[in-house]
């Protein structure tokens, strides 16, 4: 009996407290940054595209909702085409995980609702953002292995020149 | 003066339906506070049209009768409902001028009386439904509903003992000095307890439990026909909180403000409370319903006469 009161003083006070919900619209809700909203890909700080097109996160993604196609200019990789189909996707962030470049990010952002379904599917074009994303120095080029123009091999940072196998005989 | 009886009754209707439809906002309103949300916000002025829009809403649904149904009797039992509890408003002294009946001096009884009709609503809503949610609410509903009323009858009675009479307007001012509130507390609590039972509020809106019945007696019901119940729900409540009011909270009487504020914010915070009952506590098991109800409040309420009628003649003349 005194219980059933207790509560019913309790959950009264209820009328004072803080409410959970978070007017939208007019308050924005605080993301964190790390939030897994929509899906961009970013440049290296050169202002060039992270994407080698390695594929990797259109396998890691679990719907398939990424499908791109790779293409080769001096020695560089970058996709032909990269779509990401946003009726599909689930924002789990396994792609981000996958790529081995950092050139595709989640953001904080999740205001996409299209009234017409086809407009959720977003090309290059749509994803490609100007800046770096969430690792500003990272650029794939210049630590890896790989010959560019302007960048032979051994050039990389970090990396040693290339050893004359010829001079290691005895 | 007393004011003419059409437009008494006008008003009553209007103020009363008005007053059923926004509960179902103020409702979700309150009940989103108690639970540290907003409830709904948006339409309107802190969503105070949300009640218009629902209205809307269930206008235009599809006024659907399931085939294996009874017709005839599934349109009619939320017609039932409905009426019953308007009816036992025509009693209900607002003020001491402000009533339909004018001063009838079965008034109580004759509150019962409609009440006990209500039940009808109930069962054969759940009985047309012709499906066994529906049957198992009707049945659930039935057997709550009379032996509640067994006591809420029986509770009531220390108030007519003491005001000498079952007119409702004679009981309130009988309670000129002392709300009865206060020499006949159990049977006010007592009351208020088969009040809730009988317009089947939470925790003991069994007939509908949702987690085992479905929605109960009116599973099958749709569109404006669910509406009514469901307005007959929140007509039940504003009418037991009326009820409380006249019989142990001193009716239209109090000081300053005039006497049908006094009568209308009374109600409205028994409104209120019964809506915290329902933000606040569990449903108890049907058998624990029924328990609680033979075996605690009904001793308690004839315990309440015995103790009423010792009292009385103690203090008679002679």
């Amino acid at each position: 009996m005194f219980g059933i009161l207790r509560t019913l003083w309790l959950t009264f006070l209820h009328l004072g407290h803080r409410r959970v919900t978070v007017g939208y619209p007019e308050t924005r809700p605080a993301l964190p940054p790390r939030y897994r909203g929509r899906i961009i890909l970013s440049r290296d700080p050169d202002g060039l595209e992270r994407c080698v097109a390695c594929n990797l996160c259109a396998v890691a993604c679990p719907v398939d909702c990424i499908s791109l196609q790779k293409a080769e200019q001096d020695g560089r990789w970058y996709p032909d085409y990269f779509r990401i189909n946003f009726s599909r996707c689930i924002f789990c962030g396994f792609c981000e995980e996958a790529c081995p470049t950092y050139a595709i990010q989640l953001t904080p952002d999740f205001e996409m609702s299209e009234y017409v379904r086809p407009n959720l599917v977003y090309e290059k074009e749509d994803l490609l953002i100007s800046g770096t994303g969430k690792y500003p120095d990272y650029s794939f080029y210049r630590v890896s292995g790989v010959k560019i123009p302007g960048k032979d091999k051994g050039e990389a940072e970090r990396e040693q020149p290339p050893v004359d196998l010829h001079s290691l005989l005895p | 003066m007393t004011p003419p009886p059409l437009l008494v009754i006008a008003t009553t209707l209007v103020v009363l339906l008005g007053l059923a439809t926004m509960l179902t906002w103020a409702e979700r309103r309150l009940l989103g506070l108690w639970q540290d949300r907003y409830g709904p916000n948006r339409v309107g002025p802190g969503g105070l049209f949300q009640a218009v829009a629902d209205g809307i809403k269930i206008l235009f649904k599809q006024d659907w009768i399931p085939p294996f149904a009874d017709r005839p009797v599934f349109v009619l039992a939320p017609a039932i409902g409905m009426m019953t509890v308007l009816l036992a408003f025509g009693v209900i002294p607002v003020t001491a001028l402000w009533s339909i009946a004018g001063d009838l001096n079965i008034g109580l009884l004759f509150v019962f009386a409609t009440m006990g009709l209500g039940v009808y609503s109930v069962v054969l809503a759940g009985w047309a439904s012709n499906s066994k949610y529906a049957l198992l609410g009707g049945m659930r509903a039935a057997a709550q509903m009379m032996s509640y009323e067994v006591f809420m009858g029986l509770s009531t009675l220390g108030v007519v003992m003491t005001a000498g009479s079952f007119g409702l307007r004679d009981i309130v001012q009988a309670q000129a000095g002392l709300w009865f509130v206060i020499p006949q507390c159990l049977g006010c609590v007592v009351f208020l307890l088969a009040g809730i039972a009988e317009t089947h509020r939470l925790p003991f809106d069994l007939p509908e439990g949702e987690n085992e019945l479905g929605a109960g007696f009116h599973t099958e019901y749709s569109g404006m026909k669910f509406g009514m119940f469901f307005l007959s729900e929140y007509a039940g409540i504003v009418l037991v909180s009326a009820l409380v009011t006249t019989l142990y909270l001193g009716g239209w009487q109090g000081p300053v403000l005039p006497p049908a504020l006094w009568f209308a914010a009374k109600t409205g915070a028994l409104v209120c409370l019964f809506i915290l009952l329902r933000a606040a506590l569990p449903r108890p098991r049907y058998d624990q319903l029924m328990a609680l109800g033979w075996k605690v409040l009904l001793p308690l309420s004839l315990l309440n006469i015995v103790a009423t009628g010792a009292v009385l003649l103690l203090r008679a003349p002679g």
